[in-house]
């Protein structure tokens, strides 16, 4: 570890921590944490709700479950492949969502401040 | 004893010397891969992260080969084909359980660590108490993954060399684990990769085979399958397993939790997220990983359902492996010799690949965390912690040697699920907590991994899953007073209480250096130092 601070010593400044207090407070970050949590945490809670519905149907709802729709195809089946759906869509929207929004802000700021020599 | 009675009563299948032979060819190929894969391996970052410099397509498939263990593979196929639709339930908690891993905890700690869990964890905190409780957790989570797989081993080695009797299956899993210790010491994180993409790659493409089979022998009509696999037992509806009484479907409830919140405390999981050389990486990994992992539980659900219709119970429960051996005895089923030789090399693979991420992550903890940053506080002698990490790796591999007889016929599935329970109540709690709350400290970080670490593994000691109960691990004593064999329901709110209250109650204020880590989190500001380290 300490050799590497010495080198960032020489070379670029190493931000200090009241570099990224100021960074923490500009507008552009406020923005970003906002764009970050305000999606992540509400879909991943939906996503465990989601899956904890399934759990518990599973568990005390047998003849919800046991319905045939299609064949031999019952409810409890077609549950347990929406929840691979849904694995599948969230893990799309997110990656669609992080490189639009997330990264480009984040590349900005991050850009920002190794102009200024901070890295 | 038992092992005679099975082994009277088990057909002869296969071919033992073909199994060893094409087990053979993938010992000899991986391992030149390895020994080329080698030239690089001297410092610490190499031999830990192999340099960060994979794609993340290429993290996202070892994910998938470390991911996907004998547990997984053998297991949920073998908890289809038994009882049917509550073996399902299994991949899909496993699953789902990667959206928490890629939301929240992919991606911060390739921006804020280096090597271990303990990097992120004790980011802002008191160092040394942080980096000793995190490294307890690693190696305790560690520790019970390996005993699952090596376990497994055991019964695998049974069905497929007709190797019967303890000494000779003790022996094999000594050469597993000798095999497991030359890849990480002579290939270290980039070696141990390439075995795991290559694993993941057979393994994958080997149930892709087996499934179309299936599916071809039904018409492509996969109603019929299902239809056929009920009558042969594996019920379509949930309940055979979990639904018998109350205590049964709380029992349940509770492995869901452990399965859903554990994998993104899983240190080697969570490891494989610095062999990439930013954070976009990591992101692309998960994703991969979760495309394949979630192919592979499609294949699975088919691949249950047809031993169930095929093979039939009444084979399965009588094979050496039990539940264990409904995939292979499919494949013999299926292919014949040829195909139960490929997939049988593919199980031991799969267990040696995910043994040595095991390995590698244990003693990259120890060596890190332990030796380097508490013992010698970052100031250890040049090249003294790679000694020290080799070292670790061939302590952890004889530990997992000895455990493994140890625990040979133990049930798999329930010492990965005791692993799930103790990264979900000891691990999950502090990463979240760190990653997402300004005001969480040293004395909550402690409580939370101690406290969920002491919780998890006392009530899974006084469990019917340890005495008390005819397939208990001491079959004949009852000290058990907790009813559920999964600790998950309890073990992992409390975890989290106890990280609130350790905080509250201490007086200690990080949020200067919190504004760190959040920055640097979600810029990745500041992580080119770690990345010109070498």
């Amino acid at each position: 570890m300490s050799s590497i601070d010495d080198e960032g010593g020489r070379g670029p400044t190493t931000p200090s921590e009241a570099h990224y207090v100021a960074v923490q407070q500009t507008p552009e970050f406020q923005d970003l944490r906002r764009r970050y949590r305000g999606w992540v945490l509400p879909v991943v809670a939906a996503s465990l709700l989601w899956y904890f519905l399934y759990v518990v149907l599973a568990a005390y709802a047998h003849d919800f479950m046991s319905q045939k729709v299609l064949a031999n195809i019952n409810v409890g089946l077609i549950m347990g492949l929406l929840q691979f759906v849904t694995t599948f869509l969230v893990t799309a929207l997110y990656i669609r969502h992080a490189e639009r929004v997330l990264d480009p802000a984040s590349s900005r700021i991050r850009e920002e401040m190794e102009g200024r020599g901070l890295r | 004893m038992s092992n005679l009675t099975a082994a009277a009563a088990a057909e002869k299948i296969g071919n033992p010397a073909l199994n060893l032979a094409i087990f053979a060819v993938f010992v000899v190929v991986t391992m030149a891969l390895v020994l080329r894969a080698s030239r690089t391996n001297k410092s610490a970052a190499e031999l830990y992260t192999a340099g960060a410099a994979f794609s993340g397509r290429q993290n996202g498939v070892a994910i998938s080969g470390d991911y996907l263990s004998a547990a997984s593979f053998l297991g949920i196929a073998g908890a289809i084909a038994l009882t049917g639709y509550d073996g399902f339930l299994y991949s899909i908690g496993f699953l789902v359980a990667w959206l928490v891993a890629l939301l929240l905890v992919a991606e911060p700690p390739r921006n804020t660590g280096r090597f271990t869990m303990a990097d992120v964890l004790a980011f802002r905190m008191q160092e040394r108490p942080v980096r000793t409780a995190a490294a307890t957790s690693t190696l305790a989570v560690s520790f019970f993954y390996l005993l699952a797989q090596m376990a497994g081993a055991g019964g695998l080695v049974a069905l497929l060399l007709g190797i019967t009797n303890r000494t000779g299956q003790s022996l094999v899993i000594a050469v597993v684990g000798l095999l497991m210790i030359a890849y990480v010491l002579i290939g270290g994180m980039k070696g141990t990769t390439y075995v795991q993409i290559i694993k993941a790659a057979l393994l994958i493409a080997g149930a892709a085979l087996m499934t179309v089979w299936v599916l071809g022998k039904f018409g492509v009509n996969f109603s019929d399958l299902l239809g056929k696999g009920a009558e042969a037992g594996a019920p379509l509806e949930p309940g055979k397993k979990y639904g018998i009484s109350g205590t049964s479907k709380l029992d349940f409830i509770s492995l869901s939790m452990a399965l859903v919140l554990g994998t993104a405390g899983l240190p080697h999981i969570l490891m494989r997220f610095y062999t990439v050389p930013t954070a976009q990486e990591a992101r692309r990994s998960v994703a991969w990983a979760i495309w394949l992992i979630g192919l592979f539980y499609l294949f699975t659900l088919t691949l249950g359902y047809g031993a169930a219709a095929l093979v039939g119970a009444e084979r399965i429960n009588a094979a050496p492996g039990k539940a264990n051996s409904a995939a292979p005895l499919l494949a013999y089923e299926l292919g014949g010799t040829l195909l139960l030789g490929v997939i049988s090399a593919i199980a031991f693979a799969t267990i040696l690949a995910v043994v040595a991420g095991l390995t590698i992550t244990a003693s990259a903890s120890f060596a890190h965390d332990i030796y380097a940053s508490v013992i010698h506080r970052g100031q250890a002698p040049e090249g003294s912690e790679v000694r020290v990490a080799r070292i670790a790796a061939l302590v952890v591999g004889a530990v997992a040697i000895l455990g493994g007889i140890a625990a040979n016929g133990q049930n798999i599935a329930f010492l990965v699920a005791l692993a799930f329970a103790v990264a979900a109540s000891a691990n999950l709690p502090t990463i979240l907590y760190s990653l997402l709350w300004k005001r969480f400290n040293t004395r909550g970080c402690l409580w939370s991994i101690y406290g969920g670490l002491l919780i998890t593994i006392t009530l899974i000691a006084f469990s019917p899953a340890v005495s008390g109960d005819k397939n208990a691990m001491f079959p004949h004593s009852d000290w058990a007073f907790f009813p559920l064999a999964n600790p998950g329901i309890i073990s992992i709110p409390a975890s989290f209480l106890l990280g609130y209250l350790g905080t509250v109650t201490s007086k200690e204020h990080l949020e200067t250096k919190y504004a760190e880590m959040e920055v640097r989190s979600l810029t990745g500001a500041g992580a080119s130092r770690t990345a010109l380290e070498h």
